[in-house]
């Protein structure tokens, strides 16, 4: 997560003092993601140090000052929220090496492994639900915050689904005894 | 005590080695109030279940109780009373009468059940209105968008003394947004003591129940815990604060 191109977002709206924006940005997170004042004031000096912000008494004590975005800051702020992060690369998940592996040991019914997996996950999506029953209780930066912890571990739970239907179906087809070699691709390299 | 109980239910089809065993031995409880989702991949057993549940279908072997009462000793008349009046049904394509409008479609079981027609338009309109439709009840269900459609359906399954919803798929065809009102609605008559089954194959919605059962090839499998309530799941989210930061 770029905590660098969250406070150039949040001193779009004016100039603000350290404290005020780990407050903003916790807030704007739905308190989800706390962040560390000290990682502020030090984001705050780097962003200076480059240029994309300013502060109100250059050189003195960054907790005391107040800093506001350039317009070079401005241009790395749109610049970024325009960029779609590199999601190419497929990430190494456990998850998903897991079941590669259980598939490899011996004794192990990976329908198993996949059912375990999938109950935690729905009873995640549960407690993640829990929270958005009474949505008049909180903001709409925690509703979508929730929205994509949901959208995250369904889409996860969906894999599983697919996986055991594959796994399923593979299991009914002829095995391949004729020695020759399968054709197989390589993925791109893991994250 | 449960409101809706199947014991070591199963149902076959077919004969010989045309055989299916749609459900093997299933129990299955939920209490009144109680909301429980039934998820499984297509061919499970789902719809089976949950058409036994409703007393659509007879089990081959076990009982299936509602409110304590074995359908099994109930006549044919006591049936169609109990669907009338105690069950409400919720299908993926909505199953509205296409002739009547959703005031009517709302109100239809009521009036078959001998609730005289203005008595049963008003109950209807004012179920209509907790689901935000009051000014689309004389509007016809081809005039209706799919997540209204849906909504007229979940007000008929609830109208009226119904203890029971049992739900197939009732999202299915709705975005997610829709999917979550259809789920909320099924929560909120939870809360007046409705016990409700849905079936699912979508995590997403099933996430919305007390407790979700897994079905496989007609067999539950596994089943979720009670999750904690939401002030437990909030506080490790609200207590994140770093130590180090000093505030």
């Amino acid at each position: 997560m770029s905590i660098r191109h969250a406070i150039l977002a949040l001193l779009s709206t004016g100039p603000k003092y350290g404290l005020q924006l780990k407050q903003e940005f916790e807030a704007t997170t739905g308190d989800v993601w706390p962040l560390n004042v000290g990682q502020v004031y030090t984001t705050l000096q780097r962003l200076e140090r480059d240029g994309l912000v300013e502060s109100d008494d250059p050189g003195s004590d960054s907790a005391h000052n107040s800093f506001l975005v350039t317009p070079s800051g401005e241009a790395e702020l749109s610049r970024w929220l325009n960029t779609p992060p590199d999601l190419a690369a497929p990430p190494r998940d456990e998850l998903v090496i897991k079941v590669l592996c259980a598939l490899k040991v011996p004794g192990v019914d990976v329908t198993t492994v996949i059912q375990v997996h999938r109950r935690y996950l729905v009873e995640l999506m549960q407690q993640w639900t829990r929270l958005k029953e009474d949505e008049a209780d909180f903001d709409l930066s925690f509703a979508l915050v929730v929205d994509a912890e949901l959208f995250r571990l369904d889409s996860v739970a969906r894999w599983l689904d697919a996986a055991e239907s594959r796994l399923r179906r593979s299991s009914m087809e002829p095995r391949n005894e004729s020695g020759a070699p399968l054709l197989r691709r390589r993925l791109v390299r893991w994250r | 005590m449960s409101f809706l109980e199947l014991r070591n239910v199963s149902r076959s089809f077919g004969v010989g080695e045309a055989k299916v065993d749609a459900l093997r031995g299933v129990d299955l409880s939920v209490e009144p109030g109680g909301f429980v989702a039934v998820m499984g991949p297509s061919g499970s057993g789902k719809s089976t279940l949950l058409t036994i549940a409703g007393s659509l279908e007879e089990p081959t072997r076990g009982e299936v109780l509602i409110d304590g009462v074995s359908l099994s000793r109930l006549s044919r008349n006591e049936k169609a009373r109990l669907r009338r009046r105690t069950i409400g049904y919720v299908f993926q394509d909505f199953n509205l009468l296409a002739g009547l409008t959703a005031v009517e479609n709302v109100c239809l079981p009521l009036e078959l059940d001998g609730v005289s027609a203005k008595r049963a338009r008003a109950i209807g309109m004012d179920a209509l209105e907790e689901l935000g439709l009051a000014d689309r009840s004389n509007h016809y269900p081809d005039q209706l968008s799919g997540g209204e459609r849906q909504r007229v359906s979940i007000a008929r399954a609830v109208v009226g003394e119904r203890r029971l919803v049992l739900a197939d798929e009732p999202s299915g065809a709705l975005d997610s947004v829709n999917g979550e009102a259809v789920m909320r609605m099924i929560l909120s008559a939870c809360k007046t003591g409705v016990a409700a089954v849905v079936v699912t194959h979508d995590a997403h919605l099933a996430s919305w129940a007390d407790r979700v059962v897994f079905l496989r090839d007609g067999c539950v499998v596994d089943q979720t815990t009670a999750p904690p309530s939401p002030e437990s799941f909030l506080q490790p989210l609200s207590g994140l604060e770093d130590p180090s930061s000093g505030l």
